[in-house]
């Protein structure tokens, strides 16, 4: 115990503080746009980021992971804010990660594997074209200089790492131009234009909202959304973090430790957040390793905001909004055009069709619910293929059954069957079959029995044993 | 001869026309331990997550990039490990070949062109800079 605890905070201190310090400086211009996209005061977004990173660096199953305000969480939150205001979506805040941890007690977190990777690809696309979106109103039609300075923004963001590696380059963007911006008197559009900084730490309240029944039902539906996108995305974290570390993660402790964090968050003004996989990249790019990368990550954030918070709202809006065009193209899966063309035909209508229901919704939940539907729908309909093939001898018929027998089977299991012999020997040969349920037994049962009305003599053969116990079980008469 | 030799490979058609050469190397000095080394590059984690159903799938499909070479090495005779490792190609190779006290490294040279070069850096003058061992740099 008290060596895996040094394990996963000290093994690693020197490369744990520098990645956590990279970490805190990428995430300061991602915390205050995802605030704006869920319309909060860039502070909400702020504190989430620092207490969801402290608390997760603790209770997380997947150390050197990067959990913090993120942009799917924030545009699930968006029509709760507009209609509702903050206390209400700090109340949704508690109670997703109330859900998240009966998630993990429950080890929903296994569910996951249930999602196909289909689905995953349209969730991480339709992100990207979410946060797109998001930015739209905040550079299109302003004025020139606002254009100017998203274009300058994307040029360091794509270039200056090339050069300077040691440095989030976001970050250079941002303290230059708002350099600029500062002493050139530039006319744009500020952070502070859309909300205020307060540099002190966050503080326990409980959310202004009335504890009835109504309010539950306005916040249920969007803990639900958020509970789920949020686990889907520190999973899917988590898992890219096993891969580029060559190690193990617990993912129903990391459920759990997402939930906890949430609840906390949402207690002291912050938004709820989940892992973010841009970050956690750049962490363990960064040399982060152990959960105190994460600590420093969060911390440091704090610690910065309240040391340089009159800055923050000198912020120029066309500045973050490069930056979030970075986050969206980094998000974006650019191979899914060779995904379209290269991937089972199904698999890429189910990638389309969540892409497509979430644009049109709004809603990520929505679309990944969809995916995942229409992706069991084609499964059941690809595996439901049954071919009989017929076989004449002398004064002999068989029959050889190949594929699954379920209900959504039966029928074109029945209609292979020719019901007009007469007199003969019937044998149903079911090698290459397997029976699953009742109505795969009833439509055997209905078979033979239109055989013998017609005076056929109809043998069973070949079944399996788990396929003979199940005829067994619902005790067809077979002879 | 060659006692102990390190291949790189990164699936490319240059890594296996350089992992050609070691095999002929290789063939002169049959006691020679070959050891592959296959980089799963970080900037293509996400990638690679997202486009296989599961872990043990990703896992065979790095595996199935050697398939082909561990072919040739067994028509020759010749024994080999396969190691495959995580991080950025240049410093995830050299880390390795310089902890493993190798004869020889045998690399593909990419072959980008001068402005892929001056902006990505050449993995392949990374390692002959930086790894302690003779470097064969095939194209």
């Amino acid at each position: 115990m008290v060596n895996k605890i040094k394990r996963e905070w000290v093994s690693n201190v020197r490369g744990d503080i520098l990645s956590g310090i990279v970490v805190a400086l990428a995430l300061i211009p991602e915390a205050i746009a995802f605030s704006i996209i869920a319309g909060v005061d860039p502070m909400v977004g702020l504190y989430a980021s620092f207490i969801i990173a402290v608390v997760i660096s603790f209770v997380g199953g997947r150390p050197g992971m990067i959990s913090a305000a993120t942009g799917a969480m924030a545009l699930l939150m968006g029509p709760l804010v507009r209609d509702y205001g903050l206390d209400y979506l700090l109340a949704a805040t508690i109670l997703t990660g109330i859900i998240q941890i009966l998630f993990g007690v429950f080890k929903i977190a296994k569910l996951m594997k249930f999602i196909p990777n289909a689905v995953m690809i349209g969730f991480v696309n339709a992100l990207a074209i979410l946060i797109f979106m998001a930015q739209v109103p905040h550079f299109v039609g302003i004025n020139n200089v606002t254009y100017v300075f998203v274009v300058i923004t994307l040029l360091i963001v794509y270039i200056v790492p090339r050069f300077i590696k040691s440095i989030p380059a976001p970050l250079i963007a941002l303290v230059l131009l708002t350099g600029i911006a500062i002493y050139g008197n530039v006319n744009l559009r500020t952070v502070g234009d859309l909300g205020s900084i307060t540099s002190s730490l966050p503080s326990f309240f409980i959310p202004d909202v009335p504890f009835t029944f109504e309010t539950l039902a306005i916040i249920f539906p969007f803990s639900i959304a958020l509970a789920i996108i949020g686990l889907l995305e520190s999973l899917l974290t988590s898992t890219i973090v096993d891969d580029m570390t060559g190690t193990e993660s617990k993912k129903n402790r990391e459920a759990r430790g997402q939930g906890i964090a949430n609840t906390i968050t949402g207690f002291f003004g912050g938004m709820a957040g989940c892992a973010m996989i841009g970050q956690s990249v750049i962490n363990v790019k960064s040399g982060g390793r152990g959960r105190l990368s994460t600590f420093v990550a969060g911390a440091f954030l704090m610690f910065l905001i309240i040391v340089l918070g009159d800055l923050v709202v000198q912020i120029p809006m066309p500045v973050l909004v490069g930056i979030m065009i970075m986050v969206s193209i980094g998000t974006f899966d650019w191979s899914s055009f060779r995904y379209i063309v290269k991937a089972p035909k199904g698999d890429a209508v189910v990638m389309l069709v969540t892409v497509a229901i979430v644009v049109a919704t709004n809603d990520l939940s929505k679309g990944v619910i969809a995916g995942v539907i229409l992706s069991a729908i084609f499964f059941v309909a690809k595996i439901s293929r049954v071919s009989v093939t017929k076989q004449q001898e002398a004064n002999k018929l068989s029959f050889n059954v190949q594929g699954q027998l379920f209900f959504a089977s039966v029928e074109s299991f029945m209609n292979a069957f020719d019901f007009s012999t007469q007199n003969t020997d019937i044998h149903i040969d079911f090698s290459d079959a397997q029976i699953w349920d009742e109505s795969a037994v009833a439509a055997i049962d209905k078979v033979m029995q239109k055989y013998r009305e017609n005076n056929n003599q109809v043998t069973l053969i070949g079944l399996n044993s788990s396929s003979e116990r199940m005829v067994d079980r619902l005790a067809i008469q077979r002879i | 001869m060659y006692n102990k030799m390190l291949i790189a490979v990164d699936g490319s058609e240059h890594s296996f026309r350089a992992a050609d050469e070691a095999v002929k190397i290789a063939s002169l000095a049959k006691e020679c331990v070959i050891d592959i080394v296959l980089v799963a590059e970080f900037s293509k984690s996400k990638d690679e997550i997202l486009h296989s159903q599961g872990k043990e799938e990703l896992e065979f499909s790095r595996q199935k990039i050697l398939f082909p070479l561990e072919e040739k090495l067994k028509a020759e005779g010749l024994t080999y490990n396969i190691t495959i490792l995580h991080g950025e190609p240049g410093t995830t190779i050299i880390k390795h070949a310089n902890e493993g006290h190798y004869d020889l490294a045998v690399v593909g040279s990419r072959g980008l062109n001068a402005f892929q070069e001056m902006v990505l850096g050449s993995v392949s003058h990374k390692l002959v800079k930086r790894v302690d061992c003779p470097v064969l740099i095939v194209k």
